[in-house]
Parts: C-alpha cells; sequence; structure tokens
C-alpha cells in the first residue's frame, strides 16, 4: 500500500451521508423528488409559457375539449385556458402548503423544545393545551375563522398552519427530552450559557432529523386541508385558482366536460403522492429501525 | 375504571367550556347577522326580533345566558329555521351522519384489517406490494376527488347506482358514499395492521407459540392479531374526526340529508345556535370516542393501567 493512500485521512460516514445513501437507494422517493422539482418548475416558470392568462376570459372558446383551439387541456365555461389555470392553481397550493407548513415549524418547534427542555409544570401545562386542542374538531374552527373574517390567502396560511403544528411540538418535545441530558448539553450548561441560548443554539438544531420528516409530511396535508376549504368554497376565491377550487368547479361540470374534474385531479394526487412518497423514504433513511 | 371514567369526564368539562367559549366569540366576531336580508327590516321590528332572542343583551350576558341554557340541556332555536329549536335539527338529521360514519368504519376497518394482515404475512410479495400501493393511494387521494369520480364514472355513465340522494337509506343509495368516507380510512388502517403485525410477528412469544407447534393460523388469529390491533385503538379518535371531514365533503357531493351540510350553511348564514349546537355535539362526539379508545385500550392490553 502507497504512502499517499496510508496519509489520507478517513473519511468517516456521518449520519447524514447514511441517510442520504439510503435515501438513494429508494427508488419511489427518488423518483418522486425528481419529479416534484419538475412540478415546482412548472408551477413557478409555467404560467409564463403558457400563452393564456389564468383569468382570460374568451366568449368564443368555451368548453373546448383538450387539444382544440390552442388549449393543450382544453377550456371552461368561460373559456378560460385550463393549462394556465391548472399552472397557476398548483403554484397557488404549493405556496400555501409551504408557506402554513413554516407557521405550523415556527410554533411547533417552539413549543415543543420550551416544554421539552424546561419540563415539570410548564410542560404539563402545555403539554395538556396540546391535548385539549387535539380533542377539538378543528375543521370547524378553522371554517369559522374563514367565515369570520373572510377568506384572503394570508389567513388560509395562518388558519392551516396554526392547526397543524401540534403534532409538531409533540414530536419535538419527545425528541428533546431525550437531548436534555446529553453531554454536550450538560457542557453547555457549565459554560454558563442561558437557558434560552441552549435552546435555540443546542437543541433545536439536533431535532432537524424527525422534523424534516415531519415537514415533508404536513405539506401534503396543508394542501389536502387547503383544498378542502376551497372545494366548500371557503377557501381561494375566484377567478384565483388552487387545485381544491379547480377540482371543485370541475366537479360541478363533469357531465359536460369530464376533462375540467379529471386534470386537476391527476395533478393533485400526483402532487400529494411525491410528498408522501419522499417523506416515507427520509422517515427509513433517517430513523431505520423500522426497515 | 369507574374512578378514571369519572375523572376523565370531569376533565372534558373545561375541553368543552374552552369549545363553546372558543366559537362562541368567533361566531358573534363576524360581520352580518342572521336577521340580514335582502330587505332591510324596520328598526323597530328588528329590534323586537332582537329582543325576542334575547340578543339586545351585551355580548357578555348573552354569553352567560347561552352557558346556562347548555348546561339545562338546551341548545336554543335555530334562528333560520323557524319553529326548530337546534336539538330538532340534530335529531332529525344525525342519524344520516351517524349511519354513514358507522357503516364506513365498520367497513375500513374490517377490509383494512384483512388487506394489512395478509400484506405483512407475505412481506415485500407482491401482496404487500400492491396492498401497500392501494394504502398509498388512498392517502393521496382525497374524498373530494374520489367522489365526483365514482360519480362520473359509475352512477352517470355506467348508472349502477344513484347519483345522488338518501332515498331512506336504501343500499343502492349508500353504496357509493360510503365507500368514498371509507377508503382513506382503510389506506391508513391497513397500514397499521401491517406495520403493526410485521413487529409483533417477530416477537419472542410469537417464536415460542411456533415452537409449541401451533398451526399458523391459530397463531396469526388468536396471538398475533390482539397485539397487532392494538395502535388501530389510539386510531379511533382521530378516525372519526376524518370521518367528519369527509362527511361535510360526502354530504354536500351525494346531496345527502346529514348534519354536515348544516354546519357550512349555517356558518354562512350565521345561524348562531345551529353552528354552536354541532360544535357541541362534534367535541362532545370527539372527547367520548377518544375516552372509550383510552378505556379499549386498558382492556386489550393488560399492560396498562388507569390511574
Amino acid at each position: 500500500m502507497s504512502e499517499a493512500v496510508l496519509s489520507a485521512p478517513v473519511k468517516g460516514r456521518s449520519l447524514w451521508d447514511d441517510a442520504g445513501r439510503r435515501l438513494m437507494a429508494n427508488k419511489a422517493a427518488t423518483a418522486s423528488m425528481v419529479l416534484l422539482a419538475a412540478l415546482v418548475v412548472l408551477a413557478v416558470i409555467g404560467p409564463y409559457l403558457v400563452p393564456f392568462a389564468y383569468d382570460q376570459v374568451d366568449k368564443d372558446d368555451v368548453w373546448l375539449p383538450p387539444l382544440q383551439g390552442g388549449h393543450l387541456l382544453g377550456s371552461d365555461a368561460l373559456g378560460r385556458d385550463l393549462l394556465a389555470r391548472l399552472l397557476t392553481g398548483l403554484r397557488v397550493s404549493l405556496a400555501i402548503g409551504l408557506v402554513a407548513t413554516f407557521v405550523s415549524l415556527v410554533i411547533g418547534v417552539a413549543w415543543g423544545a420550551v416544554a421539552g427542555y424546561v419540563g415539570g409544570k410548564l410542560d404539563e401545562a402545555m403539554m395538556r393545551i396540546v391535548d385539549v386542542l387535539y380533542s377539538l374538531p378543528f375543521i370547524f374552527f378553522v371554517i369559522l375563522l374563514m367565515v369570520t373574517f373572510g377568506s384572503n390567502i394570508v389567513l388560509i396560511f395562518v388558519a392551516i398552519g396554526a392547526v397543524e403544528w401540534l403534532t409538531m411540538s409533540r414530536i419535538v418535545r419527545g425528541q428533546t427530552l431525550t437531548l436534555k441530558n446529553k453531554e454536550f448539553v450538560e457542557a453547555a450548561r457549565a459554560a454558563g450559557l442561558s437557558r434560552g441560548a441552549i435552546i435555540a443554539r443546542h437543541i433545536v438544531p439536533n431535532l432537524l432529523g424527525p422534523v424534516v420528516v415531519y415537514v415533508t409530511l404536513t405539506i401534503p396535508a396543508v394542501i389536502l386541508a387547503e383544498s378542502f376549504l376551497s372545494f366548500l368554497g371557503l377557501g381561494v376565491q375566484p377567478p384565483m385558482a388552487s387545485l381544491g377550487t379547480l377540482i371543485a368547479g370541475g366537479a360541478s361540470d363533469m357531465e359536460l366536460a369530464p376533462w375540467l374534474l379529471v386534470f386537476p385531479s391527476l395533478l393533485m394526487v400526483l402532487t400529494l403522492m411525491c410528498f408522501n412518497f419522499i417523506g416515507d423514504g427520509l422517515r427509513d433513511a433517517i430513523d431505520p429501525k423500522d426497515r | 375504571m369507574l374512578r378514571y371514567i369519572g375523572r376523565r369526564l370531569l376533565i372534558a368539562i373545561p375541553t368543552l367550556l374552552l369549545v363553546i367559549t372558543a366559537a362562541f366569540f368567533m361566531m358573534r366576531a363576524a360581520p352580518g347577522s342572521p336577521f340580514d336580508s335582502d330587505r332591510k327590516l324596520l328598526p323597530e321590528i328588528e329590534a323586537n326580533v332582537l329582543a325576542k332572542y334575547g340578543m339586545n343583551k351585551p355580548l357578555g350576558a348573552q354569553y352567560v345566558d347561552y352557558l346556562a341554557g347548555v348546561a339545562r340541556g338546551d341548545l336554543g332555536p335555530s334562528l333560520k329555521y323557524r319553529d326548530k329549536t337546534v336539538l330538532d335539527i340534530l335529531k332529525e338529521n344525525y342519524e344520516v351522519s351517524l349511519k354513514l360514519g358507522l357503516s364506513a368504519i365498520a367497513i375500513a376497518a374490517v377490509v383494512g384489517v384483512s388487506l394489512g394482515v395478509m400484506a405483512a404475512l407475505r412481506q415485500n410479495g407482491t401482496t404487500d406490494h400492491a396492498v401497500m400501493a392501494v394504502a398509498i393511494l388512498g392517502v393521496c387521494i382525497p374524498t373530494f376527488v374520489t367522489a365526483p369520480l365514482l360519480v362520473l364514472g359509475i352512477a352517470s355513465k355506467l348508472g349502477w347506482l344513484p347519483t345522488a340522494g338518501w332515498n331512506d337509506g336504501a343500499l343502492a343509495n349508500m353504496v357509493l358514499p360510503v365507500t368514498v368516507l371509507a377508503l382513506p380510512q382503510i389506506a391508513i388502517i391497513s397500514r397499521l395492521t401491517r406495520a403493526g403485525m410485521i413487529e409483533v410477528l417477530r416477537s419472542n412469544y410469537i417464536r415460542t407459540a411456533r415452537a409449541k407447534g401451533l398451526p399458523e393460523s391459530l397463531i396469526v388469529r388468536k396471538h398475533a392479531l390482539r397485539a397487532a390491533i392494538l395502535p388501530l385503538v389510539s386510531y379511533l379518535g382521530p378516525a372519526c374526526a376524518g370521518l367528519i371531514t369527509g362527511s361535510l365533503v360526502v354530504e354536500k357531493i351525494f346531496n345527502l340529508p346529514g348534519l354536515g351540510k348544516f354546519f357550512v350553511i349555517s356558518a354562512l348564514q350565521r345561524d348562531y345556535t345551529v353552528v354552536m349546537g354541532m360544535v357541541i355535539f362534534y367535541a362532545a362526539l370527539i372527547l367520548l370516542l377518544n375516552l372509550v379508545a383510552d378505556l379499549l385500550y386498558a382492556v386489550l392490553d393488560p399492560r396498562v393501567r388507569l390511574a
């Protein structure tokens, strides 16, 4: 063996290297990642590539089936291009999914980390609140919120995000409990760091694994919740489109124009499936004990 | 056990109170009133109407009145449906929702558990992959997609089943709504069962049972299944919440006379009392089911002690 090889530094395999390798070996997850990346690109630049605007009404081209009159996927009752609406809807749904998940992430991580780290009475009280909120028929409160304040997009973000943080806080608390007695936390405490600093700098970064997994599973749940609201007429308001409003519109015209139902449904299912496969793949990769 | 039930019921009271308070003030914060209509009411008439429902008092007093009413079991009159109390509306319509929900969960449990067990017994085989594919699809295809697609395909195009309506709960009318409600639950239940079963089948006492020479079918049915379906019991509460959410959509699409469709309409019409009644009803239902789930868990798993 040559000198050079011997003296080369040994490259260790970190937890994340291992996880990355396992994730790449998961065919469903890799395929979903590629597909999802394509969907995101389409959602971002797609609307500029279609020669129609999502709200462009055309009285002469109503109810066109796919591939007619320059409308690749057909047009709706007002002659609006389905492809343009679909891409805009995908963009809106993805944006809602990301932003609302971020809201839930911030609340859930802060709540869970504080409860878990401080412990004692505070922990008990905070987790009791989560238990109580868990047992509420939440969809009713979201519906009430939408009715009360009118449906605007910001409110949809906040309402759904505020509902989805509960599980996140439970996961984070559990993880924090195991972390807080580790040596590096003890060292930080011995070094005189304040509680807030320990939580922010030592606990939260180490929560990354389970949090990442749960985030990928929350995004589809949020997209689903938004479409559900839109389906009931409480979410995104016309002429704006989301996958939910498109499916709702398609469902009411399905006898006349089945393509208006089929294409948005397919896109919705495809998007949700990608997220779920990636989430499952990540979970198996990061926490391989279930295999 | 009785003391545990008593304590849990006591904890449920503040929870319900919180639900009532939040819903009450949110509903009242909404712009508009139940008496808005295209024709403007004369001020005197409006004052009379408000006085009749006690809505001329300050909000705090109305809240106290409402709580007192709830404590007496009186949910008040509907503000939109004349001559009907909220209890009337609940009584007249809960049956449809209950029938749908119970059928869906029963079917989901039977089908889901069977699929899950089949998949676990042939782990990584074709059956397993097929079942898991179904499970993924079931989670990813929302009810508001399956419902219209099934109506379009099976009811409209093929004409095998009625497209909508209740028809006094005729079997043909129930097939599609129940299927739509059950599908996502089947997906989740089969996944839970499969995971539980795979874990249990690896455990020591199953090895012991095999070593004793017990037939495999007996081991699966008697030894493994009981432990494997434990996680399902704790899923009962979320499942119920999922069914309620689903029934809002299903009752709308199939135009069924259930409770679900009242909620959205009443919220939009500012029918305060009906909305509050629904919220209380469903919250109580979920709390009760969570309690039942915990009790069942303790019965099935002797290691759990209720204190």
